[in-house]
């Protein structure tokens, strides 16, 4: 038997169910691993309430009313409240919060048997490509301590590869679980915008927030996302009226000759599009960021190849390569942080001080306690977007910068409903690099914010979108490849992910000493 | 167009944040950056397109995914405004910084 923290969700699921451990035993084991706080990825642990969590599911497993994930740990992004843990959000203005309820995405996964080991180590109020603007201190990538694990849920991704968690939830609004997944070299699905309630999830932008499961394998990740989603109608007015799925139904889709081709539509080979604006001029399937001319690096080379490799290897399972046009694309760097920032003052103007959270000691008057408040309790990314918002939002700036940007927004979404007009999935680069140092771009939030070319465009139109591991560079950081479904596509999302998982080992591999 | 040290001070009073003047001048380079970028994005010729404020709006021929279709396109749902809660005052009032017989306490504004 292998040990219990490199077994998968699926692994440790299974041996639960027949006994071969118990619920405590698992719990037990990654409580120990997560000792010291390795990568500084947790900021709330409480071994007794994941202990007596693990005890019950030990007895549910006994009496015959275990839940399909019954016993197997978690551990939740530090932007889901919950009751029995501290909830920071990765902010000063936080500092302590208990909630006096769970987030739906928290309870659903209790519900299914799942043991919540602790909360994750994440950029403020989810704004960040690189985890080192949390208030409590950067996270370390397990491939490279010197280097960044991505952001926002950069405490998510290096805690599952680094074995202190078989899983996590992340949050993504902007490429949050896809980057720090590429960066850690694990696996993350963001499912379509209102798959998952964000009842109890702390607000950033709204309309592009949405939850996820960060794992090991697609195999992982269809069983948590099937747990996680579903209609939560009255506490989430953008909670979709669908009723939930098996997202595991077609990972068994039985493998022929071409096994990709029952994942595609109807009646031949599965079509992976690749945007042309994202190819390079040399090479047949060659990557090229389109950031503004101004600051881009272009996309690594080894990144570059990976996808070239990657993409070969899915031709040889059956798959034709398209190419297919985001002609918008480019634009989503400042269409994104416009909504974002907008979205983002709204949301945070509730800290005021007054029902929760941090209240300056000395001040004036109200209305000098609102702003020392706010100055001492958010950080300097958090101020840039609460000003960039208060900006395109204000009398006479709205038409020219907040509604230009939605109507952007608008052409971006149309633009993916004409690709996968031609196509049934989209793969590009979840990033231009790898993780890059810590430090790197810490002053530079442009830079920050350049890096998020790849993976802004299918936040914006709300669409389904993963990263799963395609390999290293040649420094042995990890590198990861973006999948994009059309809407509520999710299942074959993860078939085409699976698929490449089961005839690959690259999301086996993990960091030295691990 | 650029922003001035000006700006920055009105858009902090609208933001209800304080900035050291060493840190507004930082602000200020760091925002006016963030603008050049903008600029490629205020070029494109978007006449006629609907602004879209939420990706629920893009999601055509998913009519079941959305309470409303009417002229103005996909509405979001609203529950039904009926008491749906118990009373938690003291649950909810546990983080609060000031409390006193239930009420939120803030410096006093009327004297």
């Amino acid at each position: 038997m292998a040990d219990l923290h490199h077994m998968t969700v699926a692994e440790l699921s299974a041996g639960l169910k027949k006994k071969d451990f118990s619920a405590a035993e698992v719990a037990t084991r990654f409580l120990a691993r997560m000792g010291g706080n390795p990568h500084h990825a947790f900021l709330d642990i409480h071994s007794e309430v994941t202990l007596a969590q693990a005890l019950a599911s030990d007895e549910k497993i006994a009496n015959g009313t275990a839940g399909p994930l019954e016993g197997v740990p978690i551990a939740h992004k530090d932007i889901f409240v919950t009751k029995d843990f501290v909830t920071t959000a990765g902010s000063k203005m936080l500092k302590d919060y208990r909630s006096p309820f769970d987030a739906t995405v928290v309870t659903k996964l209790r519900e299914a048997g799942m043991v919540n080991l602790g909360k994750l180590n994440c950029d403020e109020f989810a704004m960040g490509s690189a985890n080192e603007n949390s208030a409590y201190g950067a996270v370390t990538n397990p491939w490279d301590t010197t280097r960044i694990p991505g952001g926002s849920s950069g405490g998510s991704a290096a805690a599952v590869a680094a074995r202190l968690t078989p899983a996590a939830t992340g949050t993504d609004t902007g490429g949050s679980i896809r980057q720090p997944a590429a960066f850690c070299g694990i696996t993350g699905i963001k499912p379509t915008y209102g798959r998952a309630s964000r009842y109890g999830m702390v607000a950033f932008a709204s309309s592009l927030d949405q939850a996820g499961p960060m794992a090991r394998s697609a195999e992982d990740c269809a069983m948590l996302l099937s747990a996680m989603c579903g209609p939560d109608l009255d506490r989430d007015s953008t909670s979709l009226i669908v009723a939930n799925e098996d997202f595991s139904r077609l990972l068994a889709v039985p493998a022929g000759d071409k096994p990709l081709a029952t994942a595609g539509k109807e009646g031949g080979a599965l079509k992976i599009g690749v945007p042309r604006e994202w190819l390079g001029s040399g090479s047949q399937i060659a990557f090229e960021s389109n950031a503004p001319a101004r600051r881009s690096e272009g996309t690594d080379k080894e990144i570059q190849r990976r996808m070239e490799e990657t993409l070969t290897l899915y031709q040889s399972l059956g798959a034709d390569i398209v190419h297919v046009s985001l002609p918008q694309a480019h634009l989503c760097i400042p269409v994104y942080y416009i909504v974002c920032a907008a979205e983002a003052s709204s949301n945070l103007s509730r800290f005021d001080g007054v029902k929760f959270g941090h209240r300056a000691k000395n001040f004036t008057d109200l209305a000098d306690m609102y702003e020392k408040t706010r100055s001492e309790g958010f950080g300097d990314e958090v101020k840039r977007r609460i000003m960039i918002g208060s900006y395109v939002l204000s009398h006479g700036y709205y038409d020219a910068y907040y509604l230009q940007a939605q109507k952007i927004r608008r052409m971006i979404a149309d633009d993916f409903q004409t690709a996968f007009a031609q196509c049934d999935v989209i793969a590009g680069p979840v990033a231009p690099t790898t993780a890059w140092q810590l430090g790197d771009k810490a002053a530079d939030p442009l830079a920050n914010y350049l890096a998020d070319i790849f993976t802004l465009p299918a936040s914006l139109a709300g669409l389904p979108c993963m990263s799963i591991p395609v390999g290293l560079d040649d420094i042995g950081m990890p590198v990861g490849m973006q999948l994009i479904g059309n809407y509520l596509q999710e299942a074959s999302l993860l078939n085409v992910a699976h698929r490449f998982q089961q005839v690959t080992a690259f999301h086996h591999a993990k960091p030295e000493g691990v | 167009m650029s922003l001035t040290p000006q700006d920055i001070q009105r858009l902090a009073q609208l933001s209800r944040l304080q900035f050291e003047p060493e840190a507004a001048d930082r602000l200020l380079g760091q925002l006016n950056g963030f603008f050049d970028i903008v600029e490629q994005m205020r070029a494109v010729d978007t006449t006629g397109v609907v602004p879209m404020a939420h990706p629920v709006d893009a999601m055509h021929g998913l009519s079941q995914a959305v309470a409303d279709t009417n002229e103005h396109g996909i509405t979001l749902r609203l529950r039904e405004d009926v008491v749906s809660e118990a009373n938690q005052r003291e649950a909810n009032q546990r983080s609060a910084p000031a409390v006193e017989r239930g009420l939120f306490l803030v410096p006093k504004v009327i004297e």
